[in-house]
């Protein structure tokens, strides 16, 4: 039920926009719960954009696993 | 961002042979369907009992948390010429004796829709009364608050199912059935509540938690992080899901929440009544409120009196004292084909899971 897929807005109309879920799939998402604009990646759940999707977020994430895994080398863990 | 590889197989194996360094025996919960998707889908509850850490599924599937008075709400309704609407998994489950998909073959107007949203147009084509049967933890209660705010037409109205999370685990944790070492916090409940809650469960329990994101690798993260703390020996609310989950949650989701739905006490499947974990519409809105707007026709509904079918373990599964296998049903009477529970009918339900990945027949004891 949980289940929530990252796209790509392309287009912004009002709260909706069009969103691109790869391979061709284009579907109408409503936006009013995030601050979306053209190009963000969101996360959709049942329809609804609930998080929009940083880079810079990611690139948390595997700053946080190399100090976990103490990593020595950067590169251990960058193409992740 | 397509250069990250959340299931690059090294890591993975790097990661366990750390969580094996910190020689922890550890049993933990997740309450997300999908959390137990992956694990078993990529095998992880394998590798991770080598390192004996165990992993539980609690009460993660909100179209099985929902008790049969509640589809029979629907069912009810459905028979009485209400246009019922609700996702697909919600539209398959049984109420008494029989669910929507089934009345629905007799000729009720049962649709599945994919969002709150298609209700509503729906709701626009036709002078019939339609009501959306809306079922689904914080994650997608956000959907329906926006929809009711939105002003939608006078045919239109919600039958409320929605639950909040952190209610149940507290009462799970008071129930103290399983001896749990920490919980796996689910990533997109969290997208929307932030890591307060959590909080509010370390200060009373003491108990090591970690929000984790879905894929494979976010996974044995996650209880990399949980055995961690349990080594250091500080319990605390860590963060696996960053890229999601911020601290303070999504406060405009949170926000439509609160404005339209305040807590109330409701029955989840296998469990007592829990203080504050149901989403009841407030008296502004009650206008949307199916319940009341069909306070006649529900008012024969026949509550309080079901008994789960013979020999179904549903609510034990709910609560993680039993593993599906152990449930004398399980592959023999129930499968997806033809499910006697709710864990068995929904593609998030711990039993329907196990039965997909393991493909376990039991033999029939002669």
């Amino acid at each position: 039920m949980c289940l929530a897929v990252p796209g790509k807005v392309l287009k912004v109309e009002g709260s909706r926009g069009k969103v691109d879920f790869g391979d061709g799939v284009l579907r109408d998402v409503d936006l009013t719960l995030v601050e979306a604009v053209e190009g963000d990646y969101v996360l959709v759940h049942a329809g609804f954009a609930i998080q929009v999707l940083k880079e810079e977020d990611a690139l948390k994430t595997l700053e946080i696993w190399r100090q976990i895994l103490e990593l020595e080398k950067e590169s251990d863990v960058a193409g992740l | 961002m397509q250069a990250f590889r959340f299931r690059d197989r090294s890591l993975a194996a790097k990661i366990i042979g750390k969580i094996k360094e910190y020689d922890v025996k550890a049993t933990f919960m997740h309450v997300c369907g999908t959390h137990q998707d992956t694990l078993l889908r990529y095998g992880l509850d394998s590798m991770l009992e080598q390192v004996n850490v165990k992993i539980k599924a609690g009460p993660g599937c909100p179209v099985c948390v929902t008790p049969p008075e509640e589809y029979e709400e629907a069912i009810t309704l459905a028979e009485k010429g209400v246009i019922i609407t609700g996702y697909g998994d919600v539209i398959k489950s049984p109420g008494y004796d029989r669910s929507l998909l089934d009345v629905r073959a007799k000729g009720c107007d049962v649709r599945i829709v994919y969002s709150v949203s298609d209700a509503v147009n729906m709701a626009l084509k036709t002078d019939k009364e339609v009501v959306f049967m809306a079922v689904g933890f914080e994650t997608t209660a956000p959907s329906t608050a926006s929809t009711i705010l939105n002003d939608p037409p006078e045919n239109f109205s919600i039958l409320t199912c929605h639950r909040y999370i952190p209610p149940a685990l507290q009462e799970l944790l008071r129930l103290g059935e399983l001896k749990l070492d920490g919980l796996i916090q689910p990533g997109h409940v969290s997208t929307i509540i932030g890591l307060t809650p959590y909080e509010k469960l370390l200060e009373e329990f003491n108990i090591p938690q970690v929000v984790a994101g879905f894929e494979p690798l976010d996974i044995l993260m996650a209880v990399l992080m949980l055995v961690k703390q349990i080594h250091e020996g500080t319990p605390r609310v860590d963060n696996e899901y960053v890229r999601s989950v911020k601290p303070e949650g999504n406060l405009k989701a949170l926000n439509m929440i609160n404005q339209v739905f305040y807590p109330s006490k409701v029955h989840w499947r296998g469990f007592p009544e829990i203080e504050g974990s149901g989403m009841k519409i407030k008296p502004e809105y009650q206008e949307y409120d199916a319940r009341l707007k069909f306070e006649d026709l529900l008012k024969d509904l026949n509550r309080g009196e079901f008994m789960e079918p013979k020999g179904c373990l549903c609510g034990e599964v709910l609560r993680g004292v039993v593993d599906p296998e152990e449930c004398p049903l399980f592959s023999v009477r129930c499968t997806p084909q033809s499910p006697v529970g709710p864990c068995m009918v929904s593609i998030e339900g711990t039993c329907q899971i196990e039965y997909r990945y393991r493909k376990t027949v039991k033999q029939v004891k002669r």
